[in-house]
């Protein structure tokens, strides 16, 4: 995919972004900021001490409504969406018939008939064409064209939103809320790609700067980049779309066999549910796994993996340097007899071995406000 | 004073007598970022003028870091190995990378002054 053959899309906050001092890089089709003035490192830790705003807007924002809506979606997703409760959010994911995933996303339940998905920039266009193709005629769906995404993240998160949106303090980690932020009417999950405290808040896109100059107003908060929501994911042990998981990639190889039920495991009912379904009671032949270099160098995506003799593993699929760990981290895939905490690792950069081990997920401890 | 030389890969370099010291420019570092990790060549390894001589790398990305010119590196900045921001702080001073014994100083003849290199980097804007 050539990136400069068409022209950019722009968020609802691209001037803003500008004015901020944004330098703006394509990414999955938009202009959007990699970085402000202060750098990725500064917004990094100021993420993690303080608060800071992201805009999300290229995310996909899906409404599906109609009587049977979560039964619907469960064709499609290996989670437990009927079973759901109303105002609460859970991650998931689009499968394949291979068991392969096709996107990650956030569902949120408005109501039994009304749900809310949010999807990935990147696959926006094919995860609705393939809604529409198995849900289509059976539920509404509408891709969301009229609305920003904004995220608040951090520790200083929930005092901010204090100021401007008493009532999301009553919200906890993984709900969704329909509620007035600085007297605009927004659409809020307690939820985010940082591993901190925070929300994820929809906006008209007529109001979106308006929100955002007001929230970057408060004490705190600060504006934050892609670059830096990169590295705190990854701090984070989250999945990138495209990088930690793909088509060719099953929720239970990613380590991600935790967003299925016991019902879901057992019913089946999504597509590619007869090779999950032998993953898990069998094991998958490989598995995402964290991975701590011991030297100071980072290992970067598709860094190959080998054991002590030289014999390839595997590779990193997300690599780089952790601010608030202070040191490399990667994440990547290796033969589930590697994959044990502690196992020791090669890994070849520049074509150099070096050491490293398996290391838990997450890097950063997640700071969740659970209910 | 003016006898740094500057490719347009934005690596620099002094030289004094037939010593060359070499180190990316400032407009390289900012460009990187907050710098996280150097990796030096060996002293003693001989490196071909454009030949791969360091890594330096950011949160977001590595980049290399070419010889300016020929020659054996005869020393290198292990304070910026130790402390990789210090690359951030001083590029085209205490931040050097490596120091060459030229081995045919007619190739800085190719290589930019300060001036052209200003005049360089505003055609990258």
């Amino acid at each position: 995919m050539n990136e400069s053959e068409s022209p950019l899309l722009t968020t609802p906050l691209d001037a803003l972004h500008r004015r901020l001092g944004g330098k703006m890089v394509p990414f999955a089709g938009y202009a959007m900021p990699v970085q402000y003035s202060a750098g990725i490192m500064t917004e990094h830790l100021h993420t993690r001490a303080k608060a800071s705003l992201f805009d999300v807007s290229h995310m996909g924002q899906v409404e599906i409504r109609g009587e049977g809506c979560a039964r619907w979606l469960e064709t499609l997703v290996p989670g437990e969406i009927q079973g759901l409760g109303v105002g609460k959010t859970r991650y998931t994911v689009f499968t394949n018939d291979q068991g392969g995933i096709l996107d990650d996303l956030m569902v949120s339940k408005l109501a039994e008939d009304h749900l809310f998905v949010v999807i990935n920039a990147a696959c926006k266009a094919a995860d609705f064409a393939h809604m529409q193709a198995r849900l289509g005629g059976k539920v509404d769906l509408r891709l969301i064209g009229d609305r920003a995404l904004v995220a608040l993240q951090g520790p200083k998160a929930a005092e901010a939103m204090a100021r401007v949106a008493p009532g999301a303090l009553d919200m906890t980690f993984m709900t969704i809320r329909e509620i007035d932020i600085a007297g605009i009417a927004c659409l809020a999950t307690r939820s985010g790609y940082t591993g901190e405290d925070g929300w994820e808040i929809s906006v008209p896109a007529g109001r979106a700067e308006d929100l955002v100059q007001t929230l970057l107003a408060l004490p705190d908060v600060m504006p934050a980049g892609l670059g830096a929501r990169d590295s705190l994911r990854l701090e984070a042990g989250l999945c990138l779309y495209g990088s930690d998981i793909d088509a060719a990639t099953t929720p239970v190889e990613a380590n991600l066999s935790w967003i299925m039920n016991k019902r879901r495991r057992a019913e089946g009912g999504f597509p590619g549910a007869d090779v999950i379904q032998k993953q898990l009671a069998e094991g998958p032949a490989r598995l995402r796994i964290g991975i701590q270099p011991l030297g100071r160098a980072p290992a970067r995506a598709h860094t190959e993996i080998t054991d002590a003799a030289g014999n390839r593993l595997g590779e990193i699929c997300s690599g780089g340097f952790g601010p608030s760990a202070d040191r490399p981290i990667a994440m990547g895939y290796v033969p589930r007899a590697f994959a044990a905490i502690g196992t020791r690792l090669t890994l070849m950069v520049r074509g150099k071995p070096l050491d490293a081990e398996v290391a838990a997920l997450p890097f950063v401890p997640h700071r969740y406000v659970k209910g | 004073m003016s006898d740094t030389r500057f490719t347009k890969d934005h690596e620099w370099i002094s030289v004094a007598g037939d010593i060359g010291t070499i180190g990316i420019s400032d407009h390289a570092q900012h460009a990187l970022g907050d710098i996280v990790f150097v990796e030096l060549p060996e002293i003693g390894r001989h490196l071909a003028q454009g030949a791969e001589a360091a890594v330096v790398e950011s949160v977001k990305a590595a980049s290399e870091v070419y010889s300016p010119a020929s020659g054996e590196v005869i020393a290198i900045n292990q304070a910026i190995a130790d402390q990789p921001g210090l690359v951030n702080e001083g590029a085209e001073g205490a931040a050097w990378f490596f120091k060459i014994r030229l081995s045919d100083p007619a190739e800085l003849a190719g290589l930019m002054d300060r001036a052209t290199y200003d005049g360089y980097l505003k055609t990258l804007e």
